[in-house]
């Protein structure tokens, strides 16, 4: 297998077991002053199965957001694919993408701004439909009344009242039922619990988990607190400034992390238990380097205290360190493995 | 390694740094009064921290505004003590108020974009209060800066003395904020959600800073917060407030090793946790605050509560003394581990595993 030049690969990518979305060599890139480029994402590659949940998670400014948007094509990537299903959906024009768009939604971080103030809820909700021109306004009418009680919005009330009349939770709740009212394949979660209470937070992760069994989505879930990607992915991608450096199966990332981020990120997390001491040597350093100039080989030797000569000259591939878990650092912290297939882990049990 | 909880009252220059004494803080609106804050007592102890716990519309945030004296005396109106170095501040005029602030007491806010003013330069927006409060020379003032902006941890201070806080990451802005805060050396620091606008990465160095300040200033501080796992590795002692009341308080370790309050419990169980496995259905209270107006005669927690039996409605629990420990205070007619809530929380669990065999084998892993 060719090693590409640039970005840290794609061995870790699954195409025998078709996925609803592939993501190849994904870059995004925006203009700079002075005719500089800050690239958000850089090659980035990872592939999500049907029913599956792939949580996205590292700090600001790692990109995550930029790659939620970029595979609903708003705005389209700089370069790479995009595919869902069979369709690829870098390669349409204007018009074909928007043939699409039922199939894809999104759900953003901050509930009331992404509901027009103006409208009335029941509307917000019935709007896509409306737009596609799905069923006739009895079964619209049906359908929306079916999403709300889903989500457990008061649907007389959502007739009536426009969304400043409802409390943040309740907004989401809302913002969920728009996204799911279309019967998407694909549901990108920018940061949905971020700007939430603790209490409410775990009632909108049971509520999405549910929407999830109910309507048989696939849900890429953006996020920066690893408990929570953990407590609702099955996969599990760490972002460091634009690049995968660790993906895996959540429980492996979590009990096993490879990557000297992911344990830093790990470390980071409050514990509720007052028994377990705060260890400030543990913790993280500095910020994030700028996106517009990003240190030469690996991106967090900057910030890593594994780091050596090796990491600030070449750029780490991804390398499997157990069933589909892999890790693009030089020194991780699990040794990898070889293995012995080609492509994609078989899926024999007890081996 | 920690010594165990130190007895109050054994710290050298003893006596409560700050004395709360049946605060109430109520707002005018065309509804009613609006009873934020009603009859909180607390005490803090000098070098402490207190970590105030609740969820959005709890009353912390009006409670350190009231202590801090930052409501409009025009719509809120003030009832009770607030007892400072053994003085009563709470009927502090303007003038009073400003030659307090910063020097005694100081308050870091939760968004550190609208808490520095955008056009002025963050060296000047420490200099000012340096050289109002401290009467500095200009020069002095700008060394003192500098040190400051070194002490919060700001790479190449001296350079960014002269920059915007728009020039600077979220987590830079909140550093400059703790260093105009600290400026003066208050004996208290109100911290409201310091951390809340952070990333993890950067809430934990935010909270390690600080925690090195208040340790190397001999500094109190009162952390407010609606994330339990934040004060719980660094508040000597937390309060929990419900709908404008404190609910339960203890030292730390006391609290989480022996919560009374269903609401506790229930703040406690909602934070994802990391060595659960993916997938654990969070158990999530349903239902929001209730509205503080007019509230009703029996305990504000109720309709949400799962223990909650008829009494709960009808007649509002005092906050009193654990048996054998006047340190642990809650209120709660049925506390998480009386008789009547094992009862229920056996049943609510024989409940949730027959939903959950029932639900099962639809999903596997994949």
């Amino acid at each position: 297998m060719v090693i590409p030049m640039a970005g840290s690969g794609t061995s870790h990518l699954r195409p025998s077991e078709k996925p609803l979305l592939t993501v190849e060599n994904l870059t995004v890139e925006f203009p700079a002053r002075r005719r500089k480029v800050v690239s958000a994402v850089s090659n980035l590659s990872f592939d999500l199965l049907p029913g599956e949940t792939l949580g996205l998670v590292g700090e600001s400014g790692c990109g995550k957001s930029s790659t939620g948007k970029a595979i609903i094509q708003l705005p389209p990537p700089t370069s790479g694919t995009v595919t869902l299903g069979n369709t690829e959906l870098t390669a349409l024009s204007g018009k074909e993408l928007r043939q699409q768009r039922t199939r894809l939604q999104m759900i953003f971080q901050d509930p009331i701004s992404s509901l027009n103030p103006r409208k009335n809820v029941f509307d917000i909700v019935e709007e896509p439909l409306r737009i596609w021109n799905l069923g006739d306004a009895e079964e619209r009418d049906r359908r929306v009344t079916e999403c709300l009680h889903a989500v457990g919005v008061d649907v007389d009330g959502a007739r009536e009242r426009k969304p400043h009349e409802f409390s943040g939770g309740q907004c989401q709740r809302i913002s969920i039922a728009r996204a799911v009212v279309t019967e998407p394949e694909l549901i990108i979660c920018d940061e949905p619990v971020s700007a939430l209470d603790v209490l409410v937070q775990a009632q909108i992760l049971n509520l999405l988990e549910e929407m999830k069994q109910r309507f048989g989505l696939t849900l890429v879930f953006v996020a920066h607190d690893l408990a929570v990607v953990k407590n609702i992915s099955d996969r599990v991608a760490v972002m460091y400034l634009g690049k995968i450096c660790e993906i895996g199966p959540s429980e492996a990332i979590f009990s096993n992390p490879a990557h000297p981020y992911t344990e830093a990120l790990l470390n980071a997390i409050p514990v509720p238990d007052p028994s377990v001491q705060v260890d400030s040597s543990d913790h993280l350093r500095g910020d994030l380097p700028s996106p517009i100039d990003p240190p030469a080989g690996c991106r967090f030797h900057t910030r890593c205290e594994r780091a050596t000569d090796v990491c600030s000259r070449v750029e780490p591939q991804m390398a499997p360190v157990g069933d589909g878990h892999y890790v693009a650092c030089h020194h991780p912290l699990i040794t990898p493995v070889e293995i012995s297939g080609s492509v994609g882990t078989s899926v024999t049990p007890a081996d | 390694m920690t010594s165990e909880e130190t007895p109050v009252g054994t710290l050298p220059g003893t006596g409560a740094l700050l004395d709360v004494r049946d605060l109430s803080t109520k707002f005018d609106s065309p509804r009613g009064a609006v009873r934020a804050v009603s009859n909180v007592s607390l005490s803090l102890e000098r070098g402490q921290t207190l970590g105030i716990v609740g969820e959005s519309g709890s009353g912390k945030s009006v409670l350190s505004r009231t202590i801090m004296g930052l409501l409009p005396r025009s719509t809120a109106s003030v009832t009770g003590e607030i007892i400072f170095e053994g003085e009563d501040i709470s009927g502090f005029s303007d003038d009073q108020y400003r030659q307090f602030w910063g020097t005694e007491m100081a308050m870091i806010f939760q968004d550190p974009m609208t808490a520095l003013n955008p056009v002025m330069k963050i060296g000047k927006q420490i200099t000012e209060s340096l050289r109002r409060h401290m009467g500095m020379d200009r020069t002095t003032a700008h060394d003192t800066a500098v040190e400051l902006l070194r002490s919060v941890r700001i790479p190449e201070p001296a350079k960014r003395f002269d920059v915007y806080p728009h020039q600077l990451s979220g987590g830079m802005r909140q550093r400059v904020v703790i260093a105009v805060a600290l400026a003066c050396g208050p004996r208290l620091l109100l911290a409201d959600e310091p951390t809340t606008a952070l990333d993890v990465t950067i809430q934990a160095q935010i909270l390690d800073l600080l925690e090195d300040q208040q340790r190397e200033r001999y500094m109190a501080m009162i952390l407010v917060t609606h994330d339990l796992g934040v004060v719980a590795g660094r508040a000597h002692k937390i309060a929990v407030m419900y709908a404008g009341r404190i609910v339960e308080s203890a030292p730390t370790r006391k609290l989480f090793a022996d919560m009374k309050m269903p609401y506790t419990e229930a703040l406690m169980s909602a934070i994802p946790r990391l060595d659960a496995p993916p997938h654990t259905k969070l158990s999530a209270i349903r239902g929001r605050p209730p509205q503080l107006v007019n509230p009703g005669p029996g305990c504000a927690f109720a309709p949400r509560c799962p223990y909650a039996r008829d009494l709960c409605s009808e007649e509002r629990p005092v906050l009193r003394p654990v048996e054998d420990d006047p340190d642990h205070l809650f209120a709660c007619h049925y506390p998480v581990d009386s008789a009547e809530s094992i009862e229920i929380k056996d049943h609510l669990r024989a409940e949730q595993m027959v939903a959950e065999a029932a639900g099962g084998g639809d999903s596997d892993g994949w």
